[in-house]
């Protein structure tokens, strides 16, 4: 395979664009911020993001999607963890979070609005709480 | 516990951003029998007392976490390096940056893996804010050699918060580290 070139990226970005547009849904935001910290990278967030990205393309809801990465989040003991804030549905944070619960918080947390059950967690780690 | 080279290279990445780095340069070159890497920033910087507090596992700056103890990223690639019996230079000063160089024998038993480099180099550009990433890349035994800046990528496929954007950009990355034809 040759190396693509930026102008290549480029045309390829214009051609996808369209098809976005297209395939627009609501127009509201949807965040879903990995934490990519220290606790994240060893627990593997690096794959969780890589499913998120990619169940997002598949479900077509790019456009309406914006996916961040953050530091830690404070929930070390259950990482790699995602939070999710879209309208209509409660902020959630998700823990333990692999390759496989990602796929699931986008088809049936942002696609379905449903909670995703077993990884749903609320507070940080003790030491970090403020008093 | 870091898995792989990339990793710990984006732990470092990590640090630069939370330390206000307008431009990172991440390099990565396997040569000469070593895995070879650099993280160097123009971030705020460290004096002498914090860099020798940045090996303690049981010290971080505060600034995130006022009541946390723990600061492992550091720690972890240090330990690492220790293991595989690998090399390390860490050149600090507030106000001038940090920079990290560090070498793992190719070869060795305990050295990490090498890991995703157009992963890595995805998630280094994906973070907030509006700072400048430079990764160069070099592999003469495979034919690879790239360097990518994140104002580039941003200038070709928009945003890297965005899937399609991020699908492109990870697709134009993994191009970049593919070898040449006729090199295994």
């Amino acid at each position: 395979m040759a190396k693509m070139t930026l102008d290549q990226l480029r045309k390829l970005r214009e051609e996808k664009k369209g098809d976005m547009v297209r395939r627009e849904v609501e127009g509201k935001e949807i965040q879903i911020i990995v934490g990519m910290g220290t606790c994240g990278i060893a627990a593997g967030a690096k794959e969780a993001f890589d499913a998120i990205v990619q169940t997002v393309d598949e479900n077509g809801i790019a456009s309406s999607v914006v996916i961040r990465q953050t530091g830690c989040m404070g929930l070390c003991h259950v990482e790699p963890t995602v939070e999710v804030v879209m309208p209509g549905m409660p902020a959630t944070i998700y823990g333990r979070v692999d390759a496989e619960v990602a796929r699931q918080i986008v088809r049936r947390h942002v696609v379905e609005k449903n909670l995703v059950e077993n990884h749903i967690y609320d507070r940080p780690a003790v030491d970090i709480v403020k008093k | 516990m870091h898995f792989s080279v990339s990793d710990f290279l984006l732990d470092l990445v990590q640090n630069s951003i939370e330390a206000g780095a307008r431009t990172v340069t991440v390099r990565v070159v396997e040569d000469r029998g070593l895995i070879e890497a650099s993280v160097g920033d123009d971030g705020k910087g460290m004096d002498e007392a914090v860099k020798a507090k940045a090996m303690d596992p049981f010290w971080t700056d505060g600034e995130k976490h006022a009541r946390r103890r723990v600061g492992l990223g550091i720690p972890f690639l240090v330990h690492a390096l220790r293991q595989a019996g690998g090399d390390w230079e860490l050149e600090s000063a507030p106000g001038s940056g940090t920079l990290w160089r560090f070498s793992f024998p190719a070869d060795g038993v305990d050295t990490p893996p090498l890991g995703d480099m157009a992963g890595l180099a995805l998630s280094a550009m994906a973070f907030d804010g509006d700072y400048e990433l430079v990764m160069e890349r070099r592999a003469p035994a495979r034919g690879t050699e790239w360097t990518v800046r994140r104002s580039e990528l941003r200038d070709a496929v928009g945003e890297l918060t965005d899937a399609g954007s991020l699908t492109l950009a990870r697709a134009f990355l993994e191009s970049q580290e593919e070898p040449l034809d006729g090199i295994e």
